[in-house]
């Protein structure tokens, strides 16, 4: 995996019911503080208010990739687009993955997201290509040096 | 929530994406400055080739290159890359917190 963030937790809880928490989009809204204005659908967009008090003149906007019960959400979105007076429309997007799984009797969340590195269209060029080798994880060893 | 990720990060991001490029900023990352006959020492890129990634790493401003002479010398620019690594941290720190709210969300029905 390239250019990435992995983050899990485990939830003592049955796959299902951790599923039905993040892919209902009422209840994802709960936890994730946005106001959804419609269900998660694979290939349609998701547009909505955050409600983190302070943010909450954000818009939420993302364009779902995968609903694929109970194990796999993913949606792409401009991470962290703050400012209402800034179209991010051309700017890079990033691919937001949940993946469930059955562990010690509950479940383990896994998010990743990933392609932070990945250029608009119109910036793309041949000595942009990505490498199939990660750079966040080699970034740690980079950072050794530097402390 | 603050922070976005702007085209210009997207450069710095996609300048790092690359075996050949981290390479270079490990051999930079003590500070000193090198001469590009030095970072191709023991390499098989060509001059030309290892030219055009430095190129692509100042372009991100990961690198600076100064001359003396005849000869150029590049130099590693930590800022750039500590701001790069900070965003990283901060957009990881946002999924841990989004996470514990979702485990107490079912937990604590």
């Amino acid at each position: 995996m390239q250019d990435a963030i992995h983050e899990t937790i485990h939830i003592p809880a049955p796959v299902e019911r951790v599923w039905k928490a993040i892919s209902d989009h009422k209840e994802f809204g709960q936890w994730f503080r946005v106001r959804l204005d419609q269900p998660f659908v694979a290939g349609t967009k998701s547009t909505g208010q955050i409600t983190v008090p302070g943010f909450d003149h954000i818009k939420w906007n993302a364009d779902v990739v995968a609903v694929d019960p109970p194990t796999k959400l993913a949606f792409r979105w401009h991470p962290y687009a703050i400012d209402p007076e800034t179209d991010y429309s051309t700017e890079p997007t990033t691919l937001v993955e949940f993946t469930l799984s059955e562990r010690d009797g509950g479940t383990e969340v896994q998010v990743v997201e990933s392609g932070f590195g990945t250029l608009p269209e119109h910036r793309r060029d041949e000595a942009f290509r990505m490498n199939s080798q990660g750079w966040a994880a080699q970034m740690k060893n980079v950072r050794q040096y530097l402390a | 929530m603050s922070g976005n990720i702007s085209p210009d990060r997207a450069v710095v991001f996609a300048a790092l994406g690359d075996a050949t490029r981290l390479g270079l900023i490990e051999r930079l990352a003590d500070g000193e400055d090198r001469s590009i006959q030095q970072l191709a020492a023991g390499s098989p890129l060509t001059r030309q080739a290892m030219t055009k990634h430095l190129r692509v790493l100042e372009d991100a401003r990961l690198v600076r290159s100064t001359r003396y002479g005849r000869e150029v010398r590049f130099r590693l620019e930590q800022e750039e890359l500590q701001r790069a690594q900070a965003f990283l941290v901060h957009v990881a720190r946002q999924w841990s917190s989004a996470l514990k709210r979702l485990g107490d969300h079912i937990t604590k029905e």
